[in-house]
């Protein structure tokens, strides 16, 4: 089956450059196409995701939101002061001004009171009802698309050979935090410590989080489910938990970008779309023939 | 920046690709998210395509909880604050200002539609009814949630009392209270629940909160409670009960008020 890595020698037209690098066949069409399709659907949750928290812009502790006591750990607003109207954002009653991104934004003269800005909500207007429609459709697409994901990676191996952490992993460690803090990157078939942790965190950590957490919301699901919201300390902490992933997943995905365009965004891009992907020449330390399995 | 190992040929397309790149995820964001606007309006190619998974998440709702899976109920420890009103909370109408000021004396509880016995009940014929108490969790599509607890009459014994033709498939509320206005005139508030949700046990015709006789903010006298629901699908200021056996005479024809302005009828999500 492809799972299995082929090497190819350096000849015809996408023949490396330099005449000991390889092309190797790195990604199997399962990780490609799963990659893809949660990409399309992480951008359209994300964007809804955001509309539906505008419905609410607080988010609360325990098992319900508190308006005659106070449990809100983060609030997105606009108010009222002498210079105008201005939007805030309070985190764990720290408030900061954050006109023209959250809570008070727009085109000039034309701001209104909304929590996440029109540019960064799906659709651009207020509509929590379509909001909803977008999120479900893509949340049955990212839940089937990660089920099928596990399903391939544990037939053809990619989570064993590629995702499991080994003994090793741990001594590499420290130098791989250096290494990613000097931008110098080792182009091997197999995953650093870093990314191992990174997308393992975001396979088996944060998606995870994130469908049963919004199972948690729901009052349907809650009658199947009871223990869920027991376990999470409540819908609303659910919801916070819900939220504070999704922060998360968009920091992955800007040190998932940044890294590509250090690491040489071309090379990794062809990896994604067609599974080939350039290695460095063989090393000349032994550090790097170690980790060029 | 990094050290590459890449020929001076590839450095060229990678300054083309990041310039791409970035024009590409900068016309994304200041574009805004409009690009998808006008393909999500109700009836438009993109949102009925979109939709049809609602139907997904109602048939997998429906799998998996049945028709007697119960709604978690709380502790008298869990109620910390009066329940939030939403909606409408002081009906702006004539005919429920004049009952109201009678304290609901002339109010009635019609049961209609496709039943055997059409029902008129009074506020005191529907507290005699057996009743139930229930400590449950309300959360709004908005996303917040209120904890209280709720005294009613069961839906079930009303449509038993009724007797239920057997081809009605909906409980359609209708309500006294005005939600919008349009150029054909008021819109009194509407919705339905299909007839598992109406006999399920929790499902209670509400008139004390929190051991209070029901406040008008709340819905007085009498408001729908479906506690695996969200709160768009209990309306209040409760008047009729109509049995249907589809949504073509109801508002828009989606089943509901919030339905007809875009939200899924199956609020279990």
């Amino acid at each position: 089956m492809e799972s299995v890595a082929r090497s190819q020698s350096a000849t015809g037209p996408d023949a490396p450059v330099s005449s000991d690098s390889t092309l190797i066949y790195r990604q199997s069409r399962w990780t490609r196409l799963t990659h893809w399709i949660w990409a399309i659907s992480l951008f359209f949750m994300l964007l809804s995701g955001l509309q539906i928290f505008n419905a609410r812009p607080q988010l609360y502790i325990g098992k319900q939101s508190g308006f005659g006591y106070n449990n809100t750990i983060f609030e997105i607003g606009a108010e009222n002061t002498s210079a105008g109207p201005r939007g805030y954002t309070e985190i764990f009653g720290h408030r900061f001004d954050t006109t023209g991104v959250l809570g008070w934004s727009g085109p000039p003269g034309n701001e209104t009171a909304r929590g996440f800005p029109s540019w960064a909500t799906i659709p651009s207007y207020y509509d929590l009802g379509t909001a909803r429609v977008v999120h479900f459709f893509f949340a049955w697409i990212l839940t089937t698309t990660l089920i099928v994901w596990l399903v391939a990676s544990l037939v053809n191996g990619h989570i064993r050979r590629d995702l499991a952490p080994r003994l090793d992993d741990l001594k590499r460690l420290p130098r791989d935090i250096v290494d990613h803090a000097k931008l110098k990157f080792h182009h091997t078939r197999e995953y650093n410590t870093l990314q191992k942790m990174a997308y393992g965190g975001v396979l088996f950590v944060l998606l995870p989080l994130m469908i049963i957490t919004g199972l948690a919301m729901s009052p349907s699901m809650n009658s199947v489910l009871p223990f869920l919201n027991e376990v999470l300390g409540g819908r609303q902490t659910a919801r916070t938990i819900h939220f504070t992933a999704m922060l998360l997943l968009v920091g992955f995905f800007i040190i998932h970008i940044l890294m590509i365009l250090a690491a040489g965004p071309i090379n990794e891009l062809r990896s994604i779309i067609t599974g080939w992907y350039r290695t460095d020449p063989p090393a000349h330390d032994d550090k790097t023939t170690e980790r060029s399995a | 920046m990094a050290k590459f190992q890449i020929s001076p040929n590839f450095q060229i397309s990678r300054r083309k690709f990041l310039t791409a790149a970035s024009l590409g995820a900068s016309g994304i964001m200041l574009s805004g998210c409009d690009a998808f606007d006008s393909q999500l309006s109700i009836g438009s190619g993109l949102r009925s395509f979109l939709e049809n998974s609602n139907g997904l998440t109602y048939r997998a709702q429906r799998l998996l909880a049945g028709r007697d899976k119960l709604a978690p109920e709380f502790t008298e420890a869990d109620i910390r604050q009066p329940q939030r009103p939403n909606g409408v909370t002081a009906p702006d109408d004539d005919t429920y200002k004049g009952l109201l000021s009678n304290n609901f004396a002339d109010w009635r509880l019609e049961v209609s539609g496709l039943v055997e016995k059409p029902l008129s009940l009074s506020r005191e014929q529907v507290q005699n009814m057996p009743s139930r108490t229930q400590i449950t969790r309300h959360d709004c599509v908005e996303g917040w949630s209120c904890i209280a607890k709720w005294t009613g009459t069961p839906l079930s014994l009303v449509l038993d009392q009724a007797v239920v033709k057997p081809q009605a498939r909906y409980v359609m509320f209708h309500c006294l209270d005005t939600i919008d206005r349009s150029l054909s005139g008021d819109i009194k508030y509407y919705g339905t629940i299909d007839l598992i949700d109406a006999r399920h046990p929790q499902t209670i015709l509400a008139y004390g909160l929190n051991g209070k006789p029901l406040p008008v903010e709340n819905g007085a006298p009498l408001r729908v409670r479906v506690e695996r629901q969200l709160g768009y699908k209990m309306p209040k200021y409760l008047y009729k009960i109509e049995l249907v056996d589809g949504f073509a005479n109801v508002g828009g024809g989606r089943g509901g008020y919030w339905e007809d302005n875009g939200y899924d009828w199956y609020g279990g999500i």
